[in-house]
């Protein structure tokens, strides 16, 4: 038997983790990956929630996180490879420019 | 200590090492793959969850599908290691104690005020056949909802990626 | 079943199943080279032992004796780990493949399986998503351009083709209602009109062709083998191998064969199912033996395949895999799911 509080104390970890990737990392692909890291963390305390409640609707919930990760992600890697095209460079220090 | 809290204990390392593994590693392709490690994890603690089918998609759609997207994207554009830069000595100095302040605050919240209902191996099992069921009936609109979105994120994946000249091209004709 | 029986059960299937696929992967490239040797007016191997039935024990050894190269720009970490991610994955989605009914020994009832569990289907499915890893790693931490190119043809093609081959299994799925693999064949036991087998190629045929096409691409072969395409590419993501890692790919390649082949043989032809008489030993062996003849005859067909035809041309391959395969799976769930609800 597992408390339900140490799921969501993991699921918090890999939050945090995702947001300081987010801030601290300068590559648009490992910004990106932050993001999905985070609703990784966003899934378990779905699924831990649903256990504990005994309502299936939390992993039904987490099928649209995975939906809106896939499409979030063919977009904005379609982006990258967008701003890649045009400034050659990955660093989002140097994209700082709205026009071309 | 049970073996539940054995597995669980054995995941949750795994998935904590991958995350700050993503975070230290300077090439994206190693944090890339460190974040498929953690999905592994994750994908295992939904098992103990007794979430099957969720921890299956969880392989198949994240670690199998999104995932190779990223590996992709990082040899197409050959990503060499990341470069340091100084824009981001305010985000460590303000990142790093946020981080862990919020960390402690919420895991203190969650420790203090969950009490220590645990939750049993397999504690709610989910057949596919009644996962299938519910998305049908109860959420049948979301469903839909996200269809439609999926179908605008392909289009504009592809509007997006296709190479401008193209693009201009085809507003000539 | 109490504890240590199922361990030691467990256990000593394990060691035999992985033995006999090695092996499995072993001689079926001896098979490959055999026939494709005869398909070609040739006789392939016929040095070592009867038949060349020796080769591959030969190939084995000349692979741990050779010199085992690094190229020196190549990216060491990935460069080894790629073959590693290759074999593992590979071998691993055999655990769930039932090859046979169920044998009793010392009052214990053993199926004849390492394992049954209830998605065993999307295990295999998700196994199998993991290993384009391996070639895509391999092709990048090479350092070569033939490699990345190979790596980058390897992750788009089995991203593209993975969506037609989950699409088509999903008609057998509605069938059977599981996605426990001996359940899906026993939904296929019985007869219709009393003499043809209700195997599920006959109401799924379309769902059958799509996922052969797909498994096909999967798996990088002729006509889809455009990663390792020799007369463009060198030898594709693995041109810097040599050695045990090369030979690591290549085993990957010929047991995700013998996946795809037990799958096919599972989902549409009724696995072990066959016609069964006798005495009570012959009564076990006889659908192992069944389920054998039908992988074999799957393998046979890859190399036959490979014998016959010419490869795609890369937008060839994207467009047949979007624009042909991707909506005829569709169209066949669409109808197979209109005649089971009606």
């Amino acid at each position: 038997m597992v408390p339900l509080s140490y799921y969501l104390v993991l699921s918090g970890i890999l939050f945090a983790c995702g947001v300081l990737g987010f801030l601290i990392k300068r590559n648009i692909i490992t910004i990106f990956m932050s993001i999905e890291l985070m609703l990784n963390g966003v899934n378990l305390s779905f699924v831990a929630f649903a256990a504990h409640w005994h309502a299936l609707a939390g992993q039904i919930f987490v099928f649209f996180v995975m939906v809106v990760a896939a499409a979030e992600s063919a977009v904005g890697l379609a982006i990258i490879i967008a701003v890649y095209r045009t400034r050659e460079t990955l660093n989002v220090d140097q994209v700082n420019l709205l026009k071309l | 200590m049970s073996i539940h809290l054995i597995m669980f204990i054995a995941f949750g390392v795994v998935c904590v090492a991958g995350a700050i593994n993503l975070l230290a590693q300077s090439h994206p392709i190693n944090s890339a793959l460190s974040l498929i490690a953690v999905m592994g994890a994750l994908a295992g603690e939904f098992l103990l969850l007794g979430a099957e089918f969720v921890a299956a998609v969880q392989v198949i759609v994240y670690a199998g599908a999104i995932m190779v997207l990223f590996v992709f994207v990082i040899m197409l554009l050959n990503a060499g290691a990341e470069e340091r830069t100084q824009g981001s000595r305010v985000a460590i100095i303000l990142g790093v104690p946020g981080m862990i302040l919020g960390s402690v605050l919420l895991a203190w919240v969650v420790l203090k005020h969950s009490g220590t209902q645990a939750v049993a191996v397999g504690a709610l099992p989910g057949p596919p056949s009644t996962i299938g069921q519910l998305l049908f009936h109860q959420f049948l609109l979301p469903f839909e909802i996200t269809s439609v979105l999926i179908l605008i994120a392909i289009m504009g994946a592809v509007v997006l990626a296709s190479k401008p000249e193209a693009v201009q091209k085809r507003k000539e004709h | 079943m109490p504890l240590v029986p199922f361990i030691v059960a467990s256990v000593i299937k394990s060691i035999i199943v992985i033995f006999i696929l090695l092996t499995a992967v072993a001689y079926t490239v001896w098979l490959e080279r055999k026939v494709v040797g005869h398909m070609q007016n040739r006789w392939g191997p016929t040095r070592v032992g009867p038949f060349g039935l020796l080769q591959p024990a030969a190939d084995g050894i000349k692979f741990l004796l050779k010199e085992d190269l690094t190229p020196p720009h190549v990216y060491k970490p990935l460069f080894l780990a790629a073959p590693m991610i290759a074999v593992i994955f590979a071998l691993t989605s055999i655990a769930v493949i039932p090859f046979g009914t169920s044998i009793t020994i010392a009052g214990y009832n053993i199926p004849l399986q390492i394992t049954d569990v209830n998605i065993g289907l999307l295990l295999i499915l998700g196994v199998t998503s993991i290993g384009v890893y391996g070639v895509a790693l391999a092709g990048w931490s090479s350092n070569n351009k033939y490699s990345l190119l190979g790596g980058l043809r390897a992750s788009a093609q089995m991203i593209s083709y993975e969506i037609s081959l989950g699409l088509s299994l999903v008609g057998v799925l509605i069938l059977s209602g599981s996605f426990s693999l001996r359940s899906i064949v026993e939904a296929q036991s019985g007869l219709y009109w009393g003499f043809i087998p209700r195997w599920n190629i006959f109401p799924q045929f379309f769902a059958f062709f799509c996922y052969l096409i797909a498994a096909y691409a999967e798996t990088n072969r002729i006509p889809f083998d455009l990663p390792e395409a020799e007369t463009e590419l060198v030898a594709g993501y693995h041109t810097e191998y040599s050695a045990m890692k090369f030979a690591m790919f290549f085993m990957a390649e010929y047991a995700n064969m013998i996946t795809v082949g037990c799958l096919a043989t599972l989902l549409f032809f009724g696995g072990w199912l066959g016609p069964v008489a006798g005495p009570a030993p012959l009564r076990v062996i006889l659908p192992v033996f069944w389920f054998v003849l039908k992988v074999f005859v799957f393998l046979f067909i890859y190399i036959w395949v490979r014998g016959t035809l010419p490869r795609f041309r890369y937008d060839q391959l994207m467009a047949f895999g979007w624009k042909f395969l991707l909506p005829l799976a569709l169209v066949n769930l669409i109808a197979t799911a209109i005649v089971v609800v009606r």
